[in-house]
């Protein structure tokens, strides 16, 4: 590890921090419904789009009905996405000619988009349409992102209503995400990266010839309008099959920074706009505090590892860390930092190629999914995770003081616990009884590029990216075969529906109830004790149920490693 | 049944017949009500019918295997130990009262006047029957007091043998079946059919017979169950991993492993605190009606409190001769002497006694004065006497002035502003004050004073420490209640209290989210003790407010208000404590069975064996040795409690961390390795 590696680390902290408020401050003023800067221009449009669709500002929902609506639009966009793969051979704006995506890639793709997943089982420049690419991903690249911002808000209602039926309304804070937050700074950032060399274009491919003669297709496309959101939105779906690590889709640090700042800025954003609308800025301080702990101790396992290389090959005479699978450009911390980045946040998009992380370095990127993807999250995702984990601590420790545990002024009762646990259970369902079918089916295994410890953790990595709607994955897998793209489709509507139902259930329960008025009996959750307690919670409840998994996947092959035994 | 019986924690009493308990309930039905122990149940049978069926084909490794199984089942007796432990304090106490329930004959009375009576026997009696009950019967069910006085003897459900007074009318007309009648008679109307006395219900509830589980409880038990279907998840997969690996790991070692993980700690305990906390309030005589409330008392917001006899001692005491000017304290205080000679009312003492101490004015006998007594009433609001020829008044200010309105006017305007002038001044203190009078001229003002408990500021600030606000309830008027309650202490206080104003300030709190207790006796509480959410009733009470409440105090002491609100909130820390300790617990489990597990194919894990165990074998069984040893060794803390202290809510929750929760990620490292090293030592493996 070196100074200047730490110095880009901490600067990437710096700007993140630096967004929070002010971004937190906008974000909360747009689901108020309050005037913004962009009102003058955007409040008639978002006018124009109700009456359009006959919806009303005013006319809230209750959480069931919001979770209907929710479902309903998400099975619309599965539906309009499936059949655009299916059809894109006959659709326009097909120059490069690509034919009918198979059915179960196109059901898994169509999953993986709506899921804010954006797992690819496919290489984007090679399979999908221009007008599957715009029409299809990118809107949903949108929309995912903005039902993800919705369930969140609808979340912190439930905190910061009392005695109230409804959690707002799905339609219009679907559009006021999509309009207010995603849009105007995704316009900003697609010039950004413009500028920076990402190309934007409806043209075919070129063809150039190479120094040697040979012809060379070089893919283009509308890239810099589909990375601003792939980031922002933490879908991580890549343009091109190498995602951030190709130069077209992430040509320099620069462009690196704005990826990762992007990534995280709404989520981090997201615990400010909790705190602002409870009337306690200080409880979304501590919530960030608590994703920025398991954050620093991520980045500083993974960038050690991976600073510190792998002995075996030191032995033959190379010097110096892991740099197998990385991009010059960005060397290790940034590498190291991006994978971080994008495992806690929901992004997957990657910068570097997870597989070739030495087996510590690519276990905190397997960890950071396995506990539910809360470290800040994907948008929305991440702050609905983490306060299911916060009901979790909240109940156990809670009654330590002697009274039923309050969080916010609100009761965590029976019902509360229950949904919480439900979701909670969700995840090592679908990571870990799918990876136990894979591991001993022979086709299934066969995918894996790798045998032993190794092998066992691409698989792993495959569900636990799946469950976590993450999409990134330990690039040697073969993914794209039957059993894959069915049960990836599947282990990703399992993680992303069977969360959101009893997140906006607890959003629900919780907006119905009183709230009590603090008292110096009352559990204080906004300072460092709490923030302890959360992180012990986060990796005793979500962490240790993989802790048998990690021992036969990562923590052999690193103790291998370093007996001198290689996968 | 008084608190000084409080049985030791030790007891062979108890302790046999809990062994026993335990073996019985293994009975399914009984396990089923705890779905963590019933788990390990199922699991505990499975592995035994797989033992059972290696030893038939001779598989390897039998005498480990026997082991596991052993103890997998010595953690379900356990479990059943602690509970029938928990339950066997509160059998022999309900032993004690159910002598008390024997058979009775009840003079039932018939007529239109009720003038005669048959003898039956107490069981056939019905709810409105009605009873005579003399000196030396045993009263044969609950009832209320239509007719008569008599002293009662209330040992049997109090356990305090001074007899209590109980009368027709008024708030002391509960009678409790079982209780003895020691001199006169009442006449009692039956309000419980047998079966369903207030006894009947006190057996039931001390046995935990009618145990229904709390909210919190209902809460803690599916977060249990989901920890418990997460485990299964880590642990079901396992095969398959190690199938991948090309290795095979036994069923036993696996169940050892996933055992060890769900939450038996809590599981096995959570009833036993439960029941616990409510025989802590038993032996503190008070009787809950619901584990619901003893729960509601440790989440209590607002405390409200009867000034008289809770804040301050029950009567006001004479402190000062106030006389106006022109008459000598020792003329005023020989004139109220004389008017209260008489006066048997704990006031009327106190100024005889004021009048002893202070003007050395010994007693007179009223006879040889030719006095007569003129007893207080509701309409004159004075008393005194009357002598040869003159006439002393004490009594309410203004009707003391109405007095001597009306009679001949000797008292001056400027004598009358006098006197108003210190009753206000008086009031404003605090006190009461009382105008005395002789023969219609004003001679002064008599300050009594309420005299507020030693030792109760403290309580109320200890009380704020915990986050509780204390209201005060009063009768007087605004100006004296707010001296009161700024000496006291309290936070608040409610002035000229009526049952409609209190009822409509405990609407006004929950309103505000807050629960609120308060206690009461009389049968105008009864509406306020149905809308608080912890409603105390004075077992000296009515029938109405007893039914109203969900709490019955059998010392009719409102002060224990406080200690209610202590034991729920310890029954709730002791909950939260345990499940901490026991999923902190989880940490080191895995690295005992982890390594153990993967070795044979995996010998690099050997390296996560951080604990240094001598073989995969001992490592595993010491895990769930530990797992069933730590279970009996934390059965005192479920029963006795959290202690809980008066500190805020953050620095109880840091102690309670650090104890509970660094405690149980470190003591199993040291537990797990003590007992590796002790089955190594004896040779078990």
């Amino acid at each position: 590890m070196t100074l200047f590696g730490w110095i880009q680390i901490l600067v990437f902290c710096a700007i993140v921090l630096a967004l929070v408020k002010p971004l937190g401050s906008y974000i909360t003023r747009v689901f108020k419904g309050e005037r913004t800067f962009l009102s003058p221009v955007l409040a008639p449009v978002e006018r124009g789009l109700y009456a359009l669709a006959g919806t009303h500002e005013r006319e809230e929902q209750h959480w069931s009905a919001y979770a209907v609506a929710l479902l309903l639009f998400n099975l619309a966009g599965l539906l309009l996405l499936y059949g655009l793969q299916r059809f894109q051979g006959l659709l326009p704006l097909n120059p490069d000619g690509m034919g009918a995506v198979a059915p179960d890639l196109a059901f898994n793709t169509a999953v993986s988009f709506v899921t804010n997943t954006n797992w690819q089982g496919y290489g984007g420049e090679s399979t999908m349409s221009y007008l599957t690419q715009m029409l299809g991903l990118t809107v949903q690249n949108f929309v995912s992102g903005a039902t993800g911002i919705a369930i969140a808000i609808a979340l912190i209602r439930g905190f910061a209503r009392a005695s109230a039926q409804s959690v707002g309304s799905f339609w219009v804070d679907l559009t006021r995400a999509t309009l207010y937050l995603l849009l105007p700074l995704c316009i900003l950032l697609t010039l950004a990266y413009v500028a920076l060399g990402v190309p934007q274009t409806l043209d075919p491919s070129v063809t150039a010839t190479t120094l040697e003669g040979a012809q060379q297709t070089i893919a283009r496309g509308p890239v810099a309008s589909q990375l601003a959101i792939k980031m922002l939105g933490t879908n991580g779906g890549g343009f091109f099959n190498a995602n951030s690590a190709h130069p077209f889709e992430n040509p320099d640090a620069i462009s690196n920074l704005i990826q990762m700042v992007s990534i995280f800025a709404i989520g981090a954003a997201l615990t400010n706009v909790f705190g602002r609308m409870v009337g306690n800025e200080r409880q979304g301080w501590a919530i960030l505090s608590a994703m920025g702990v398991l954050f620093i101790a991520g980045v500083a396992i993974c960038y050690w590892a991976e600073a510190a290389g792998n002995p075996l090959v030191q032995g033959l005479g190379l010097q110096g860390g892991n740099l197998e699978g990385k991009e010059m450009r960005f060397g290790i911390p940034l590498s190291a930092l991006f994978a971080v980045v994008t495992t806690a946040a929901s992004c997957g998009a990657v910068n570097a190629m997870h597989g070739s992380f030495t087996a510590l370095g690519g276990m905190i990127p397997l960890i950071n999914m396995e506990l539910g993807e809360v470290i800040v999250g994907g948008v929305g995702a991440g702050f609905y995770g983490i306060v299911l984990f916060v009901v979790l601590a909240i109940f156990v420790a809670g009654l330590m003081v002697g009274r039923t545990p309050e969080y916010l002024g609100k009761k965590i009762e029976a019902r509360e616990v229950k949904m919480a646990m439900l979701a909670i259970l969700c995840l090592p369902a679908g990571m870990l009884v799918f990876t136990a079918i894979a591991v001993v089916l022979p086709g299934a295994v066969a995918s894996a590029g790798n045998s032993g410890p190794h092998g066992f953790s691409e698989i792993l990595y495959a569900y636990t990216s799946a469950a976590a709607n993450n999409g990134s994955a330990f690039a040697s897998l073969s993914a794209n075969t039957l059993w894959y793209n069915t049960t990836l489709g599947i282990t990703m509507l399992v993680g992303r529906f069977l969360v959101i139902i009893p997140a906006l259930a607890i959003a629900g329960s919780l907006a119905a109830k009183k709230s009590v008025p603090a008292s110096a009996g009352t559990f204080p959750t906004d300072g460092p004790l709490f923030v302890g307690l959360l992180v012990g919670v986060i990796l005793i409840v979500g962490g240790l149920t993989f802790f048998p998994a990690l021992a036969v996947g990562p923590i052999v092959e690193h103790l291998a490693m370093l007996a001198g035994q290689s996968f | 049944m008084s608190p000084s019986k409080s049985a030791s924690l030790i007891d062979a009493r108890i302790l046999l017949p809990a062994l026993a308990d335990a073996f019985r309930k293994l009975d399914p039905r009984s396990l089923a009500r705890n779905p963590v122990m019933f788990v390990v149940a199922v699991v505990s049978a499975l592995t035994t019918i797989l033992f059972v069926k290696d030893l038939a084909t001779g598989g390897a490794n039998l005498g480990f295997s026997f082991q596991i199984v052993l103890w997998l089942w010595f953690t379900v007796l356990f479990a059943n130990f602690a509970e029938a432990v928990a339950e066997g304090r509160g059998k022999a106490q309900a032993d004690s009262l159910r002598k008390t329930r024997s058979e009775t004959e009840a003079k039932l009375l018939s007529g239109d006047d009720r003038s005669q009576f048959r003898l039956v026997p107490g069981t056939s009696l019905k709810v409105g029957d009605v009873v005579l009950v003399e000196a030396g019967d045993i009263i044969p069910s609950d009832g209320e007091v239509i007719e008569g006085v008599a002293s009662v003897n209330e040992a049997a459900i109090t356990g305090e043998s001074a007899p209590v007074i109980r009368e027709s009318g008024g708030d002391r007309s509960a009678v409790t079946g079982g209780t003895q009648v020691l001199s006169d008679w009442i006449r009692v109307r039956i309000t419980a059919a047998a079966g369903s006395t207030f006894i009947d219900r006190m057996i039931a509830l001390v046995e935990g017979a009618e145990r229904q589980k709390t909210p919190n409880e209902i809460a803690l038990n599916i977060l249990l169950a989901g920890m418990t279907l997460i485990f299964v998840l880590a642990t079901v997969t396992i095969p398959s991993f190690a199938t991948y690996a090309g290795g095979y790991i036994p069923v036993v070692v696996l169940v050892a492993l996933f055992v060890t993980l769900i939450p038996t700690t809590i599981g096995a305990l959570l009833s036993a605190i439960g029941i616990a906390g409510m025989d802590r309030l038993v032996r503190f005589n008070v009787l809950a009606m619901s584990g619901r409330a003893v729960e509601a008392a440790g989440d209590v917001d607002t405390l409200l409190l009867d000034k008289t006899g809770t804040i301050t001692l029950g009567n006001r005491q004479a402190t000062e001769f106030r006389p106006v000017r022109g008459v000598g304290e020792q003329e005023l205080a020989d004139a109220a002497q004389i008017a209260s000679l008489a006066d048997e009312t704990p006031e009327g003492r106190s100024i005889v006694v004021l009048a002893k101490e202070k003007y050395a004015i010994r007693a007179r006998d009223m006879g040889s004065l030719h006095a007569t007594f003129v007893p207080f009433t509701a309409q004159s609001r004075m008393s005194g006497v009357d002598l040869e020829g003159s006439q002393i008044r004490k009594g309410a200010v203004d009707a003391v002035l109405k007095y001597v309105e009306g009679a001949s006017a000797k008292s001056t305007p400027e004598t009358v502003r006098e006197v108003q002038a210190i009753a206000a001044e008086i009031a404003k203190a605090g006190g009461t004050p009382l105008a005395v009078a002789r023969d219609g001229r004003l001679l002064g003002v008599v300050h009594l004073k309420d005299i507020v408990k030693g030792g109760i500021r403290e309580r109320f600030t200890e009380l704020r420490r915990m986050g509780i606000r204390t209201v005060m309830i009063t009768g007087d008027n605004p100006m004296t209640a707010a001296a009161i309650a700024a000496e006291a202490g309290v936070d608040d206080f409610l002035a000229q209290a009526t049952p409609e104003n209190k009822l409509a300030l405990i609407r006004e709190e929950q309103a505000k989210g807050k629960l609120v207790a308060m206690c009461g006796d009389g049968t105008n509480d009864a509406p306020a003790l149905a809308q608080a959410d912890v409603g105390v009733a004075m077992n000296t009470g009515t029938v109405a407010a007893r039914e109203a409440g969900n709490m019955v105090d059998l010392d009719s002491d409102p002060t224990k208000l406080i200690e209610i609100v202590e034991i729920g909130k310890q029954l709730l820390m002791t909950r939260g404590a345990l499940t901490t300790f026991s999923i902190a617990n989880d940490v080191a489990k895995y690295f005992a069975i982890i390594p153990a597990m993967f070795l044979a194919f995996y010998p690099q894990l050997g390296a996560l064996n951080i604990m240094g165990l001598q073989t995969p074998q001992s490592a595993i069984l010491s895990a769930i040795i530990f797992n069933a040893l730590i279970i009996v060794a934390l059965i005192p803390l479920a029963l006795k409690g959290v202690k809980y202290r008066a500190v805020g809510a953050g620095a109880l929750l840091s102690r309670n961390l650090l104890v509970y929760g660094l405690g149980g990620l470190v003591v199993p490292f040291i537990g797990i390795k003590a007992i590796d090293m002790a089955i190594t030592a004896i040779g078990l493996i």
